[in-house]
């Protein structure tokens, strides 16, 4: 299956491979950036190349790219899968998934590496395994490693990967037990010019963080569990009790994984917590242009909406921006991706934000066709827009009563606005 | 561990230029790169020394350095003696980087590395299991062909390790010794045999992987496995789960005859892309026998159904694939939505789920189309899911909704992202091309394109436009000289050359305006880009040919301007055409043909979609993605005509006791089965067991040769009608099981033919009482066409009815007489086979509300309400009942069953529902048109009505040939509800959730000597259908309802 592995950063190093079968030559990547040169932004690199002897399969995350070496027919969702599953992992690992933090652990990485495939096939792919293997760097243990010459291998042996409950690492022990839930909700929405709703949908996740000792099995439940339409499961998840019972129940692994995600219909209406006013207008023949955009509260359930950003990809022509925002602060990049980002921050319903000012065209060259799409992001804490609410969790199978927690966020996911 | 990477970039910092030069140089001699390490020498003296110093530590120290080195790609290969010798360190970590080096160098120093398999091999006898499978782990991993025979016996002892982690390392050595010597396959077969057999789902992926690269086209050896592999499946870790599911898929191709009817094809409209020739007629032999499925088929796509909910976009896309390529057409609307949602993940997963979208909407559209919001086009997305996303969108546009796309495309058309808006603009000319309705309003648009500022849009119209004209060259005249108009001021050589084109085809219709049109451009010809002095030529010579009188100076003298220029591409060219359209006494015969030659009828370009041609590939592959055909690539095969023997797939009595019941993973296993055949599906059970019986009826007469099979499906029929109860069907299913092969052990093993007439002789007996029927229709629809074979249909229903006139009964044949006729499309599920219905309804259940947990209705009463008298009806009668089965047309939907008599003495002909007088929000689905009634005659069909929770009443016609009646039902509140079973507890739940306005009342009358609680009972569920709730307490009795609407 997976032959090699590339590690490749934005400006064409390769720093690192590793193989799993017999060797391949460095110069197979050539071939990637002869096709990276082409895609002209990294967005647009094929992810999957074909080159007369190899396939190469590759991701872009985090600014580096994962190029896989394949040779073989393989199902290209597996190889991609599995790749983001190695930048999980090193996230998770890390704290980022940088070339500097991949670099400075090239060691654990390597290691990791070796126990993530056996011949190119996946062998241990769960964090809980992994981290029996082989432990996270902690500064604390890298200064005690340096010292006494002790190793972040794992001198317990796997016995996870023996069990049929394999993402759950054994003889879990915490002093303070606690199960945190984080719902999050993300609105997709398509605004058309004129400020009705193109395409909204709310896709949602709950993220966990457990720490809970010994082999809880935990039950949650929903106040309204129809609300979700389509949903994916950690395979932790007992699927029979929800077909049946509309009830997660589960083994958690230990620490933080993602627990379901899932999609709320689009049947049902979404509610749009913003709306903008924008008047954005070159005008023909002439280096200026007016852009003016408001924004306000809409169906936003009474609370506050913060974090808000608004994101916009100038049209080419555009030279520079002279703007005055009522609140917060704007930057605008002229040079390079012409993007206007604005910080807004906080809506207040008595002084709603807006960003005014001129628009600097190149002289002489035609107005922009299309104004460009406003992108917008925000946050609002307490609130799961669907509605979505988590009843109850129950726990079995251990004495300790541990402390619950969850948390409702409701951010942008892809909003946009077009104008 | 800072202290060592601190090193490490210190090294690299140092080694940059000669590491540079290694690079370049390691391609072409890999011996050259010693020569130039040497600045590196003295540094690898130095981890030697550390190598061979006596502390741990220094030795890790070292470790870490050279993996740091092999990470980087650096040779560090002449270090092989110095590593090797740590092989059998005590520290972990050591051990652990010294396999890291060691197999990654080994190949280099086959003799060093020797040194060091005693090692691996008395690790091989490890009390410890980890380290037994680690060491094979690594053994296999050392690509020295020397030690082959070692790898096969250590495989071979792996292989019947007692640990499941052992054995899947054997199966991953397999592959590994395979790649090493492929002459080892024979004995290498016999372990994937012997691991098939194991019943771990540890190893079962990793087995699976071992047979698609060593043997795929072994089939055989899945037979006995695949029962236990379908069962298995959803234990299996995520990747194991993608790679069984490929193989089950190519298996299901090539044992099972193709679930796709004929039916299903016709509502499918587009041609199905399977079939072959020989395949169509092979669907016409087909036709005449029912189809039934075989339950190892059904096993599958039960079982990987689940899996559709993963969290790995792999699996997702595998089962997605199996459903497409394997299941009903009328089942594999379940995964769009899947699909979908992976359409939320990473910008790689969006890219392959797309292109595969993309090749099913060109087959399917009524897949998608529910979803056709998710795939409008955000400006942030890069430009290859846009692509991507608009050709799905093209794909799925129909008559209903191309005016929301085409308002959608005219975004697109605007976007900054150039490349993105000309594929628009070919979209619009695809959309405008499949659907007539909208060409001139497409056509229209693109016209107005034509004066868009940017040259790629409007070239991109200009060629569009053209090849739209191309088709229906007749009408557009005034488009054409808009165009001509428009040379004036299109400075883009493609456009220019594509109207030069488009006048010169239609010089005959623009008459005045082509020769002027040839003068400026013979004016402006040598300032002319190269395409477009080509097609001045052209346009030259068409006219000079058609209109010589007005256009013969200028086109000598633009030929003559050709002759001279620089690219003699145009210089042949006018030689070319000089020599065909002026006649000389040189000139042969060709040019008296030079009319037909130029002005011949061109055909129109066809605007197809580019994932036309991707369909012959399996979904999902990376051939699929590549559209080319990758190394080691398997085909998936035609379905084949006439089903292997089913039997095979029949395992041995013990071992089969030990599957179905598997010691500790009871438990697990249950669930994956059990959870379709849920109460919901209870609920008709009366349903699905008639339907079975029909199925295995009909069966036992069609392979009456393959006794086997029929006897299973016979078993599985009469174990289902057994009961809702799993563990009983199974024992059932086991017992059975054993009496068969005890009938098999009875009879000599060579003679088989025997033993089969003995089983199916068996068989026959077991369900003698429907086949005399089935066999009938059978050998009639064999010698008739397929309309006359729904006749048969038709009149075994009627035989049927007359044994046993059970009502239930008569909805079911009603519901078989449906799917052989066209479904409507209002339909939620596009067809219904019989044998599906209840899985089907497990689905909508499912889908929308799985919490509720229909029970059985406890009473069902034969109180009908008359619709038409037969004096008002002219003599049709039509009486009308609620069944309380969950209705099958939706889940909202209350069934109704209406019972027809013809009480003439003439037949009455097509009977159908006529135009519907609905109080808003409330559907109907309607029966299908009976094409005749005889005299005296009488038919049952069914019908599903939403009411919205309403007692409204649902009017609508009733029509015959000549007549229509108006008629109508009204819904006593009481068969709105659906009971369900829950506990007192849950009901005490939802009753306190119940807002106002769910109350209903009734007063029931009993006699007080009566009042005794199954009285009341059966007062009760006279009037609604109810359920009852068991309860603590003696003198309460709760009533569940559940409306439909709540739902």
């Amino acid at each position: 299956m997976i032959h090699s592995l590339f590690l490749i950063n934005c400006s064409g190093d390769i720093f690192l491979e590793k193989h799993w079968k017999s060797v391949v030559s460095q110069s197979v990547c050539d071939y990637f950036f002869e096709a990276q040169e082409k895609a002209a932004d990294v967005e647009n690199v094929p992810p999957v190349i074909s080159t007369p002897h190899h396939y190469l399969i590759s991701i872009y995350r985090d600014k580096l790219f994962f190029v896989s070496v394949i040779q073989t027919e393989v199902p290209p969702l597996f190889v991609i899968e599995f790749l983001h599953r190695v930048a999980d992992t090193f996230q998770d690992y890390f704290g980022e998934c940088s070339e500097a933090a991949i670099k400075d652990n090239v060691v654990i990485v390597y290691e990791l590496l070796e126990e993530m495939l056996d011949n190119g096939f996946p062998l241990a792919t769960e964090s809980n395994i992994l981290k029996e293997l082989i432990k996270p760097p902690t500064i604390l243990r890298s200064v005690v490693n340096s010292i006494t010459g002790s190793s972040n291998v794992g001198d317990t042996l796997p016995t996870g990967q023996l069990s049929n409950i394999p993402w759950r690492r054994a003889g879990v022990k915490y002093t303070n037990n606690e199960a945190y839930f984080d719902v999050v909700e993300e609105i997709d929405a398509i605004i058309d010019k004129s400020g009705s709703t193109v395409f909204a949908e709310i896709q949602g996740v709950i993220d966990a963080c457990i720490k809970l000792s010994g082999m809880p099995d935990l039950s949650l439940s929903f106040m309204n569990p129809r609300l979700l339409d389509d949903v994916s499961f950690h395979p932790c998840i007992r699927f029979k009790r929800w077909e049946s019972e509309r009830v997660l129940s589960f083994i958690p692994p230990d620490g933080n994984f993602r627990l379901i995600s899932y999609r709320v219909s689009s049947q049902n209406l979404v509610a749009i917590p913003v709306y903008v006013k924008h008047c954005i207008s070159f005008k023909e023949n002439s280096a200026c242009g007016r852009f003016d955009i408001t924004i306000g509260p809409k169906q936003n359930m009474g609370k506050t909406i913060e974090g808000i950003t608004v994101t916009v990809h100038m049209p080419k022509v555009v030279l520079n921006m002279n703007l005055t925002p009522t609140q917060g602060s704007y930057t605008f990049d002229p040079v390079t991706k012409k993007v206007l980002t604005w910080d807004v921050g906080k809506i207040t319903p008595q002084k709603l934000p807006s960003l005014k000012g001129l628009v600097n065209l190149q002289s002489g060259a035609p107005k922009p066709e299309e104004n460009p799409s406003l992108n917008i992001q925000f946050k609002i804490q307490q609130l799961a827009i669907s509605g979505l609410k988590v009843n109850r969790l129950d726990m079995y199978g251990e004495k300790y009563k541990p402390f619950k927690g969850v948390k409702y966020v409701t951010k942008a996911g892809k909003f946009q606005v077009r104008t | 561990m800072s202290s060592n990477s601190f090193a490490y970039s210190e090294q690299s910092g140092g080694g940059e230029a000669t590491e540079l030069g290694q690079e370049a140089t390691s391609t072409i001699s890999p011996s050259g790169a010693f020569g130039l390490f040497s600045s590196d020498l003295k540094k690898n003296e130095d981890l030697k020394q550390m190598l061979e110093s006596s502390k741990d530590s220094a030795k890790l120290d070292a470790m870490k350095r050279i993996v740091g080195m092999m990470a980087k790609g650096k040779n560090a290969s002449e270090l092989f003696p110095a590593v090797v010798k740590n092989v059998a360190s005590k520290n972990i970590e050591i051990k652990k980087l010294v396999y890291v080096y060691l197999v990654r160098h080994a190949e280099e120093q086959q003799d060093l590395a020797l040194l060091s398999i005693s090692t691996f091999q008395r690790a091989l006898k490890d009390p410890n299991q980890l380290i037994r499978a680690s060491a094979l782990r690594v053994l296999s991993s050392i690509r020295v062909p020397i030690i082959v025979p070692i790898m096969m016996l250590a495989i071979k002892e792996a292989a019947a390790d007692l640990s499941p982690y052992v054995r899947k390392n054997a199966a991953h050595a397999i592959q590994k010794l395979y790649s090493l010597d492929p002459e080892q396959k024979e004995m290498l077969i016999e372990v994937i045999e012997k691991l098939l057999k194991d019943k771990s789902t540890l190893v079962a992926g990793s087995v699976v992987m071992a047979f698609e690269e060593v043997c795929p086209d072994r089939i055989d050896l899945i037979h006995k496995n695949y029962r236990k592999l379908c069962n298995l499946l959803v234990d299996v870790e995520e990747w194991g789960q993608v790679v069984i599911i490929h193989m089950l898929t190519r298996y299901a191709r090539t044992q099972f005859v193709s679930p796709w009817t004929e039916d299903e094809g016709l509502e499918n409209n587009e041609k199905n892309f399977y079939e072959s020739d020989d395949e169509e007629k092979e669907k016409t032999d087909k036709r005449k026998k029912p189809y039934v499925m075989d339950p190892d088929h059904r096993l599958l796509i039960r079982n990987t159904k689940p899996l559709l909910q993963s969290r790995n976009a792999a699996v997702v896309m595998a089962v997605a694939q199996l459903f497409w390529h394997i299941s009903p057409k009328s089942e594999a609307g379940i995964i769009s939505k899947s699909l979908v949602r992976l359409l939320r993940s990473n910008r790689e997963v969006q890219y392959i789920v797309l292109q595969n979208i993309a090749t099913m909407s060109i087959q399917r559209k009524g897949m998608f189309e529910p979803y056709l919001k998710s795939f409008y086009v955000r400006s942030t997305d890069p430009t290859m899911i846009k692509t991507l996303k608009l050709e799905i969108l093209t794909n799925l546009a129909n008559e209903a909704n191309i005016s929301t796309l085409l308002r959608e495309f005219q975004t697109y058309v605007k976007s900054q992202d150039k490349q993105f808006a000309a594929a628009t603009i070919q979209a619009i000319g695809r959309c405008a091309t499949n659907i007539s309705e909208v060409t001139d309003t497409c056509l229209n648009g693109l016209v107005c394109l034509l004066s868009n500022r940017d040259e790629i849009v409007v070239a991109e119209s200009v060629v569009v436009i053209k090849k739209l004209l191309q088709m229906q060259p007749a009408q557009h005249g005034e488009i054409i000289k808009h165009m001509a108009k428009l040379l004036d001021s299109i400075t883009v050589p493609v456009a220019r050359a594509s109207i030069l084109w488009l006048i010169g085809e239609n010089c005959e219709r623009v008459p005045k305006i082509a020769p002027d049109v040839l003068r400026k451009m013979a004016k402006s010809f040598t300032s002319e880009d190269d395409l477009v002095k080509l097609q001045i030529l052209n346009l030259g010579a068409k006219l000079y040919l058609t209109n010589s009188r007005q256009t013969k100076l200028l086109t000598q003298y633009i030929l003559n301007l050709g002759k001279y220029d620089q690219n003699y591409d145009i210089r042949d060219r006018t030689r070319f055409i000089r020599q065909l359209i002026v006649p000389n006494e040189r000139s042969g015969a060709l040019s008296k043909y030079a009319k037909k030659i130029f002005l011949a009828q061109k055909p129109a370009p066809l605007l197809e979609s580019p994932f036309k041609d991707r369909d012959h590939f399996q979904l999902g592959t990376l051939s699929h993605t590549l559209n080319t055909k990758a190394t080691g690539y398997l085909e998936l095969s035609n379905w084949p005509e006439v089903a292997p023997d089913p039997s095979v797939r029949n395992v041995e009595v013990i071992e089969l006791a030990k599957e179905w019941t598997p010691a500790g993973k009871t438990k697990k296993e249950t669930p994956s089965k059990k959870f379709y055949s849920e109460s919901e599906e209870e609920g008709s059970s009366s349903d699905s067991n008639s339907d079975s019986e029909s199925e295995s009826g009909s069966k036992s007469g069609e392979q009456s040769e393959e006794g086997n099979s029929s006897d299973d499906s016979s078993e599985d029929s009469s174990s289902e009608s057994g009961s809702g109860s799993e563990s009983e069907v199974e024992n059932q299913r086991t017992a059975k099981k054993n009496s068969k092969n005890k009938r098999k052990s009875d009879s000599e093993d060579g003679e088989k033919e025997h033993e089969k007439s003995k089983t199916s002789e068996s068989s026959n007996a077991e369900s003698s009482s429907v086949e005399e029927s089935s066999s009938d229709s059978e050998t009639e629809s064999e010698s008739d066409s397929a309309s006359e074979s729904r006749k048969v249909t038709k009149e075994k229903e009627k035989t049927r009815q007359d044994r046993n006139p059970v009502p239930k009964d008569v909805s079911l044949l009603d519901l078989d007489d449906f799917n052989l006729v066209s479904t409507p499309v209002a339909l939620p599920m596009p067809a219904l086979r019989p044998s599906l219905i209840a899985d089907l309804e497990g689905l909508n259940l499912s889908a929308s509300s799985a919490v509720i947990n229909v029970s059985t209705p406890v009473f069902v009463p034969m109180k009908t309400h008359v619709m038409l008298h037969r004096m008002s009806g002219k003599g049709l009668a039509a009486h009308y009942y609620f069944p309380r089965q969950p209705c099958i047309f939706g889940d909202k939907m209350v069934s109704v069953q209406v019972t027809l008599n013809n009480t003439t003495d003439r037949k009455i002909e097509n009977i159908h529902i006529g135009e519907k007088k609905l109080p808003t929000g409330m559907q109907m689905h309607v029966f299908n048109p009976i094409e005749s009634l005889e005299p005296e005659g009488s038919i049952t069909v069914s019908m599903g009505i939403d009411f919205c929770d309403s007692t409204q009443t649902a009017s609508f016609q009733l029509c015959t040939k000549d007549d229509c009646f108006n008629v109508s039902i009204q819904p006593p509140v009481g068969e709105l509800l659906l009971p369900v079973a829950m506990s007192e507890k849950d009901f005490k739940k939802e009753q306190g959730m119940l807002t106002g306005m769910n109350e209903t009342s009734t007063i029931i009358i009993a006699a007080p000597q009566n009042f005794t609680p199954p009285v009341i009972l059966q007062k009760i569920v006279n009037v609604a259908n109810v359920g009852v709730v068991p309860s603590g307490q003696d003198n309460i009795h709760r009533y569940e309802e559940l409306k439909f609407q709540a739902l």
